[in-house]
């Protein structure tokens, strides 16, 4: 397979789920601000949503106020921010436009469709008048191209890359979440006593789909410590950090190719060192140290991945080199001559990729 | 405006044969079903994502081309004639292509004049001499053909260099069996769905090598092309890949593409970029499109290109009125499809005959195409034919003027109803070892009433194509 149509598959796809991860921490925040809770308590809780993806600075640049209104208008619509909803789904988009002659008939409508009616809701500020169910939906046509691709697709290299991708990118976001959101609860931003925590916790199960799966695997009170094992360590939990490494290093089996021992040792390095490990292990080097690594190590793999198979070195690669770097605006490329345009496509992919992979 | 040739009726009542059975559906279909089936059409071409980027206003925005779904119907007597016609032009211009880079019969010949061809700016030296497989330059040419006043047929342009609009074609083939199933019960009609197998064949045979499964790839200037659906939609049908420039490089005048396992050999590269785009060292230095060293590696014979590298000079509008001499030099055959008579405005009697006909005349640029830069005389104001007449003057080389000529109209759906809309006809040719085409091409047509341009960039629409079998 071409390198350049892995790494549409693969941007793709962490973008489809960077998109749902988006959505699953502004639902839950969201609902969360329907709890009673101070005016401080409720600010203090959008910055740490803003913080997860490290948007605070951004956000100040563009808002005067912290209010509901401006972190959704910004995490759900606002073109220049890399994590919006906008930006998510439309280079999920662009990048499934890219290669849609490797995806079936079913995956590319359905990345379409999503886009088509984002701008109707768009259009009719959903978003605003009910964000719940505009966030509702995000998350389902993400649960749908994920379905339609594991009920249509050939299980060649095209889906493995999907697959590495999604994996990759939740692997991320989880780990993000349970970072920023530990952090939180040990500040003093949550009022005091079981009730508070409780409600926390709960938001925190319900942002990654995991409720109903602690009340069934612990039948217990919600502890931290629990939360924290569940969404790491528990290799049922479909996002936990054990979960989708598991799904890394499987996907990285089947694409193995010359170069990409090291990526794929990484991967396994990574992965055993979960299984093995407990959450007392964890939380006695630290909650917050032990993701940071984690975060790091999956940034590496991320890098691995691109530099083994979706830009690799060739004999020619230097002379292509100054292409890739040189920088359109948007818009401008497009109005000039046919193949002009055309040119823009893969600037824009590799920037974004760049960008993505900076700020994250 | 001249009376127009009617594609469904000889007379305000006669329906011609081959629309009786279709006339018949549509008359017994209640009202309101047809523009149901429309708006589904609609939304269905939105979904798949059939569409064409638009240069100028609104860059970068995705539209859909219409689609008016009354086919336009062809008997195949007519067809069969249209058929003999293409291969015999066709085969004429691959003829010329290979003197012309070769050993200039034509030229020595004195048929065409040599300064026509050789200070032609779509001449290549570069190819002069240079070897392709089967001696075949154009192996895909759409052939744009009207029917005027009489139902007389005439090529009106050959597209030799990247033509395009197959993929139109195909999907309205397989829109219209969708939306109505028991048309096609009725009809019998020719089949063209196995297209992408015949251009696959035909691109295997453009390989230089005799490896016996060469790899093919589709080049494509990537997603903001206005084609660029078609170019994934084939790449897709032929299951083969479809690369970017910057998905293949040149090593030792090989051709290879970057995969996730290393390098792969490409044998033929079925190429939707211009020849000024293909090769920043031989052509256009500023081209991100093209591959380095890629002339290198067609003059070694290590990959074919399909099509050729240079075809614009045997279609380009001033070589134009010489095809039917080309037809009769090299096949000592008289031309089965006429040509539309056509002034060079770069001789003086022309362009004289030009300037005092300006109302009446269609004038072109020369190197001009989809529909941009050219004049209609009678659909202008006053002011559009001097602003034009002035540029005419500024460079009398870079035109030349044609009869305007009365394009066939068929019944098109339109906000008024069922109305007259001028038509034309793009069949797709393929050549190879033998001349290969399917039933029928692309119909565009004018949705404005009156308007004789069709081109889809100037709000042209297209219709499902039938070739009636006996």
């Amino acid at each position: 397979m071409l390198s350049r149509t892995a790494d549409h598959l693969y941007w793709m796809a962490r973008y489809t789920e960077r998109a749902e991860n988006t959505a699953r921490m502004l639902d839950v925040r969201v609902q969360y601000s329907l709890m009673p809770q101070s005016a401080r308590a409720e600010q203090q809780g959008w910055r740490t949503m803003l913080g997860v993806s490290e948007l605070n600075a951004q956000f100040d640049a563009k808002h005067d106020a912290l209010t509901q209104k401006a972190v959704i208008d910004f995490m759900v619509r606002d073109p220049d921010n890399p994590s919006s909803i906008v930006s998510c789904l439309r280079a999920a988009r662009e990048n499934a436009r890219a290669v849609r002659g490797n995806l079936t008939t079913e995956v590319w409508e359905t990345e379409n469709t999503t886009w088509l009616v984002l701008q109707q809701h768009l259009k009719n500020r959903l978003y605003e008048h009910d964000p719940g169910q505009f966030l509702e939906w995000v998350k389902y046509r993400s649960h749908m191209s994920r379905g339609v691709t594991l009920g249509t697709m050939f299980q060649d290299e095209a889906f493995n890359f999907i697959r590495l991708g999604t994996f990759l990118e939740r692997a991320d976001n989880t780990a993000r979440i349970l970072d920023v959101k530990f952090r939180f609860l040990a500040s003093d931003a949550i009022q005091a006593g079981a009730q508070g925590e409780f409600y926390y916790l709960g938001a925190l199960l319900r942002s990654v789909s995991a409720f109903e799966t602690y009340r069934k695997v612990y039948r217990d009170a919600i502890t931290p410590t629990r939360v924290a094992e569940l969404l790491i360590l528990h290799q049922k939990m479909p996002r936990s950090l054990v979960a989708c490494l598991c799904a890394v290093v499987a996907n990285l089996q089947d694409v193995r190719n010359a170069s990409s021992h090291e990526t794929e040792r990484l991967a396994e390095q990574l992965h055993t060192m979960l299984e093995g490990a407990t959450i007392d292990d964890i939380l006695g080097e630290g909650l917050h140290e032990f993701l940071t690594r984690f975060l790091r190590s999956i940034e590496e793999l991320g890098n691995g991945i691109s530099r083994d198979f979706l830009i690799p070195v060739t004999p020619a690669a230097e002379e292509a080199a100054p292409l890739q770097s040189q920088s359109q605006s948007q818009g401008d490329g497009q109005t000039q001559s046919q193949t002009q345009g055309g040119a823009q496509t893969q600037t824009q992919t590799q920037t974004q990729t760049q960008t993505q992979t900076q700020t994250r | 405006m001249p009376n127009f040739y009617d594609e469904m009726y000889s007379d305000a009542a006669t329906l011609r044969p081959h629309y009786d059975a279709f006339a018949q559906w549509l008359a017994q279909q209640a009202p309101g079903f047809i523009e149901q089936k429309r708006a589904a059409a609609e939304l269905n071409f939105q979904r798949v994502g059939i569409t064409f980027a638009v240069y100028g206003d609104d860059a970068g925005k995705e539209r859909l081309i219409p689609f008016d779904i009354i086919p336009r119907i062809i008997n195949a007597a007519e067809w069969a004639r249209l058929q003999a016609g293409l291969v015999q032009r066709v085969t004429a211009l691959n003829r010329f292509l290979h003197d012309v880079y070769h050993d200039q019969d034509i030229l020595k010949a004195g048929v065409i004049p040599r300064e026509q061809i050789l200070n032609n700016a779509q001449f290549r030296p570069e190819m002069q001499g240079v070897k392709v497989p089967s001696n075949i330059y154009a192996n895909i040419a759409g052939v744009d053909i009207v029917r005027a006043g009489e139902g007389e047929f005439y090529v009106l342009e050959d597209n030799l260099r990247v033509p395009s609009g197959v993929s139109y074609m195909l999907e309205n083939r397989k829109m219209m069996m969708r939306l109505f199933p028991a048309l096609f019960a009725r009809n019998r009609v020719a089949p063209v769905e196995h297209y992408p197998d015949l251009l696959l064949d035909n691109l295997r045979s453009a390989s230089p090598q005799d490896a016996s499964h060469p790899t093919v790839v589709v080049l494509t200037p990537g997603m903001y092309n206005s084609a660029y659906f078609e170019h994934a939609f084939l790449a897709q049908q032929m299951g083969v890949a479809l690369v970017q420039g910057q998905d293949l490089y040149v090593d030792n005048d090989t051709v290879y593409m970057r995969t996730t396992q290393g390098p792969k050999r490409v044998d033929v590269i079925y190429r939707r970029i211009d020849d000024d785009y293909l090769d920043p060292r031989a052509f256009r230095a500023d081209s991100t499109l093209g591959v380095p060293g890629l002339l290198d590696a067609v003059r070694a014979g290590r990959v074919g290109l399909a099509n050729a590298i240079g075809t614009g000079v045997a279609d380009d509008k001033s070589i134009y009125p010489f095809v039917p001499d080309m037809i009769e030099f090299y096949l000592g055959e008289k031309p089965i499809l006429n040509n539309v008579p056509t002034y060079q405005c770069r001789k003086k009697h022309d362009l004289q005959y030009t300037l005092d006909n300006l109302a009446h005349l269609v004038v072109k640029e020369v190197h001009g195409a989809g529909g941009y830069g050219m004049l209609v005389g009678p659909a202008s104001t006053t002011a559009q034919i001097e602003a034009f007449r002035a540029r005419l003057l500024a460079n009398p080389e870079g035109y030349i003027a044609q009869p305007t000529l009365a394009l066939s109209a068929c019944p098109t759906y339109v906000d008024a109803g069922i109305a007259p809309r001028h038509i034309d006809l793009r069949p797709f040719v393929l050549s190879g070892k033998s001349v290969t085409m399917v039933p029928g091409g692309l119909t565009r047509v004018a949705l404005t009433e009156g308007s004789l341009v069709v081109n889809s960039s100037q709000g042209g629409g297209t219709k499902d194509t039938w070739i009636l079998e006996n």
